[in-house]
């Protein structure tokens, strides 16, 4: 079973792109921890932070693409479950500050001595323990979107309504999380991290391991987004995002494919957010505001809606070209982030993906799909 | 004309009879007893002395007792002769009003303990209570009403006979009804017309007077319970009254903000994610209108909104038509595209405002005739905010009118229900659309000058409404102004409701669940298109 869908999923573009990743999820650490820092090859620990971060994105890009390339679901609210995984993980890393925080408390999160918190929270017992973060990380992004999506797919919420409605649903969490006495550190969010697993956050090591698993995390979301769309749930979830009516007629049930895609994707979000938290080395609410919603959309438009390597070249290429731009020009960014949105979506509606990977990846013996509706 | 003689001459005759009856005892020497009483510097006598100088009516009462306060009054005890040193350093003799030159060597202050302190502030309230003027002699039962001493009924009782006022004499028989509730040995029917009349008044202060009584018959006791439920369910009423008020100015504002993407969404379909930035192109106009008046001719201050409206229509509904030729035409169809393109756009506007005009917030000044406020019963009404909600109205008005009357209205209400046939009929199709969409922005620019009046005019003035203003288009329907005009008036009181209960923002974040929640069951709105439009 397992073979069969691998070589289904894996076509020549597909296991290059997952030769590429695997190279540099492997090369980047090895030259950053072997080589002598000053050489030439040598990536130095800031620039493998960077693209860490980036890693993550790429994640968090893969789990909008499936939904909006695949099923025609255009989240505005998907940065939300990025930061719900990234806020479970901050909660592991609080609790392993112990008593080095500033107020010495061995329980109490900094922040949380400060707002006077009696004790501990429910909700964060248990994020001691690295098993059940980590399996938080899932839960709470799925579960969410399992009942968002529930809610919203079964009363056939569908088109912009769907967008509106999630930017919503992160704007309200962006609320929530900025109150103090949500007990999730209110505007300063979770910082200050020591140690993940035992090993030091800062350590160049930590940070090598980071990295490849974030390559890795790439490596396993394309496989999944792969297995899932060349499969034949792939094909309905098409035929939804080009026709829902006309697939609900052929006697498939939308709602239920939507709702699969949807909670997978959340989960991939929310994995991303995991990663992405101990790198950067902070989680706060600003992450669940719409504009950073909307900014991982482009990402995949850029790259290529409905091209999976496209996603993750549009979200590494982008937030490269932020990471330039706001250090060099910081008042064109806008511009440049404004003038991409677009054109991208006036002039190269395929995305980067469309300008040079399409004729190769379009089998000759079928006739090519309707244009998608939306 | 004969009557108004008369009116005169009975008017005249009235108040030279009320002078007689209140300077007779007066006259019989009692200021000048009591004024004499304090050269004796005892505080027995002084204290006798003060009930005899604030009852007497005596012109001089007021100063004395004042001077006495602030510890300017001084006797000398061998003449028993009493001076004022008045706050400008002057000295009068305290018995007759006449200028002396210096104090004698051996007068000395007229001492005051505690106890005598609070007599004075007492005699002060009273005298005050005689003040010719209406609305301090109202200030000063208010306070009588606060402080109920019973030291100040005799004071109170005289007023209430003489006063003509009708709002002072209403503050005269509620302190005269607190402080009869506050004596004891009052008959229970007299405290019952007491209780009645506080609760006429019916606010908190009536309120805690009402619940701090204590020692009564139980007839007392109960008349006094059912006086506090009633004006608590009166006070509830109000409160409510002041909620609902602010949520129709609230309401008013998302509607501004909401009603030109409305006209957008409603006719073409278009999401515009730039919306709120039109709404901040008009605020920044009336900044500019405002900069130019200011240093050319401050006269015209008090009109630059009336400047600002029309040009903030002109210069948003013109960005807003070339965005359409541009752009957004290219799009038709694909509404997620749309969306995307229109932040695009944000982004752009939000940064070239920023580049223009700096990243801070910008000065845009009321007018005279929007600042201010007034009572209402006991709530408050702020002049910008009911303006902002008459121009609302005035703007939603036109507007339906605009598309119920006009040749341009006819066509858009034809695109909005049919394109396709619409086209068929020779309507212009692209051109209604360019010319909605320039409507919606213009009057999104129109909604930005009325905001810009009660908000910060910054770069991101359009991102604080943009959220708002589509759940009140999704909640309301699409295609139907009243559906906007319900959602947004709805939206805004509930809000406001909520807020007292669960605080502003988690008040904030109910409404957006129940929005989520309520999109379930009615997937186009409160007030959705019917038929074949739907699925369009």
């Amino acid at each position: 079973m397992m073979p069969h869908i691998l070589t289904r999923s894996l076509d020549r573009g597909a296991t290059l792109f997952v030769i590429v990743v695997a190279a540099f999820g492997i090369l980047i650490p090895l030259s950053n921890l072997l080589l002598p820092s000053g050489s030439a090859f040598q990536v130095p620990t800031y620039l493998m932070a960077l693209f860490g971060k980036y890693a993550c994105y790429a994640v968090l890009a893969l789990s909008i693409d499936l939904i909006w390339g695949y099923c025609g679901i255009l989240s505005l609210g998907h940065g939300a479950f990025f930061a719900l995984g990234g806020y479970a993980m901050g909660m592991y890393l609080m609790r392993q500050i112990g008593s080095r925080g500033v107020y010495g408390n061995p329980i109490l999160p900094d922040f949380m001595v400060f707002l006077n918190y009696p004790k501990l929270p429910w909700y964060w017992h248990g994020f001691d323990m690295f098993w059940f973060a980590a399996l938080m990380v899932i839960v709470v992004p799925g579960l969410l979107a399992f009942c968002f999506g529930w809610l919203a797919f079964r009363s056939r919420v569908t088109g912009v309504y769907l967008s509106i409605i999630t930017q919503a649903m992160t704007y309200a969490l962006l609320l929530a999380f900025f109150r103090n006495d949500f007990g999730f550190g209110g505007n300063n969010g979770l910082t200050d991290f020591k140690d993940i697993l035992g090993f030091n956050v800062q350590a160049d090591g930590t940070r090598a391991a980071l990295f490849a698993l974030s390559c890795l995390a790439i490596i396993v979301a394309f496989l999944i987004c792969r297995a899932v769309v060349t499969s034949k749930l792939g094909k309905v979830l098409i035929a939804v995002r080009d026709t829902e009516s006309r697939t609900r007629f052929l006697g498939y049930r939308p709602e239920r494919y939507k709702l699969f895609v949807w909670v997978l994707s959340a989960v991939m979000a929310g994995i991303g957010g995991a990663l992405y938290v101990p790198q950067v080395g902070i989680i706060n609410p600003g992450e669940f505001s719409p504009a950073n919603s909307i900014e991982s959309v482009i990402w995949v438009a850029v790259g290529g809606r409905g091209t999976l390597v496209g996603a993750v070249l549009g979200a590494v290429l982008v937030n490269f070209g932020k990471t330039v731009f706001t250090g060099a020009l910081p008042e064109l960014w806008l511009f440049a982030l404004g003038a991409l949105f677009i054109l991208v979506t006036l002039l190269l509606p395929g995305g980067i993906m469309g300008l040079i990977g399409r004729p190769a990846r379009r089998p000759k013996n079928v006739t090519p799909a309707a244009e998608p509706a939306e | 004309m004969a009557a108004n003689a008369f009116d005169r001459i009975r008017s005249i005759v009235l108040s030279v009879f009320l002078t007689v009856a209140l300077t007779v005892p007066a006259l019989a020497g009692a200021f000048e007893d009591g004024v004499a009483k304090f050269a004796n510097d005892d505080f027995p006598d002084t204290e006798e002395a003060i009930g005899l100088v604030a009852n007497s009516g005596n012109p001089l009462a007021f100063p004395i007792i004042s001077a006495l306060q602030d510890d300017r009054l001084s006797a000398d005890p061998d003449t028993k002769k009493v001076y004022i040193t008045r706050q400008d350093g002057k000295i009068i003799d305290a018995a007759t009003g006449a200028p002396v030159d210096k104090l004698p060597d051996n007068a000395a202050s007229v001492r005051l303990n505690n106890r005598l302190r609070r007599s004075v502030e007492a005699a002060l309230g009273s005298l005050t209570l005689l003040s010719p003027d209406p609305a301090k002699r109202i200030a000063a039962a208010r306070s009588v009403f606060k402080s109920h001493e019973e030291s100040a009924l005799p004071v109170v009782e005289g007023a209430l006979a003489k006063e003509t006022n009708k709002a002072a004499k209403d503050a005269f028989a509620e302190a005269r009804a607190a402080i009869l509730l506050n004596t004891s040995g009052i008959s229970d029917a007299d405290k019952l017309d007491a209780i009645a009349t506080v609760k006429a008044r019916g606010d908190q202060e009536a309120l805690a007077l009402l619940t701090d009584l204590s020692d009564q018959s139980p007839l007392v006791t109960k008349a006094a319970a059912s006086a506090i439920s009633s004006i608590q369910s009166r006070l509830a009423v109000w409160s409510a009254v002041q909620n609902a008020w602010y949520g129709l100015s609230l309401g008013s504002v998302l509607l501004l903000a909401a009603i030109g993407l409305a006209i957008t969404f409603g006719v073409m379909g278009v999401i515009n994610m730039a919306h709120g930035e039109m709404v901040m192109l008009g605020a920044y106009t009336t900044f500019v209108v405002q900069d130019v008046i200011r240093t050319n001719l401050p006269g015209l201050f008090d009109y630059s909104l009336f400047i600002a409206v029309p040009l903030a229509f002109l210069v948003a509904g013109a960005i807003g038509v070339l965005i359409e030729r541009t752009i957004i035409r290219f799009l038709y169809g694909r509404p997620l595209e749309t969306l995307l393109a229109t932040w695009g756009i944000s982004l752009v506007l939000q940064q070239a405002v920023r580049t223009a005009f700096g990243p801070t917030n910008r000065e845009v000044g009321n007018p005279s005739w929007m600042s201010g406020a007034f009572e209402l019963g006991q709530i408050t009404i702020t002049y910008n905010r009911l303006w902002i909600l008459c121009f609302t109205l005035a703007v939603f008005a036109i507007l339906l009118a605009m598309l119920r009357y006009t040749a341009l209205g006819l066509e858009m209400r034809a695109v909005t229900q049919n394109r396709r046939m619409a086209a068929s009929m020779g309507i212009a199709t692209s051109r209604v659309d360019a010319l909605t969409f320039g409507l919606g922005s213009g009057i999104a620019g129109i909604a930005g000058v009325a905001l810009s009046q009660i908000d910060n005019v910054s770069p991101n003035l359009g991102q604080s409404y943009i959220i708002d203003s589509f759940m009140v288009v999704v909640f309301g329907g699409v295609g139907n102004l009243w559906g906007t005009l319900v959602g947004a008036f709805t939206l805004g009181i509930a809000n406001k409701f909520l807020e007292p209960v669960a605080g502003a923002v988690l008040g904030k974040i109910a409404i957006l669940v129940l929005i989520i929640l309520f999109i379930q069951k009615r997937p186009r709105g409160l007030f959705a298109l019917k038929g074949r439009a739907v699925e369009a």
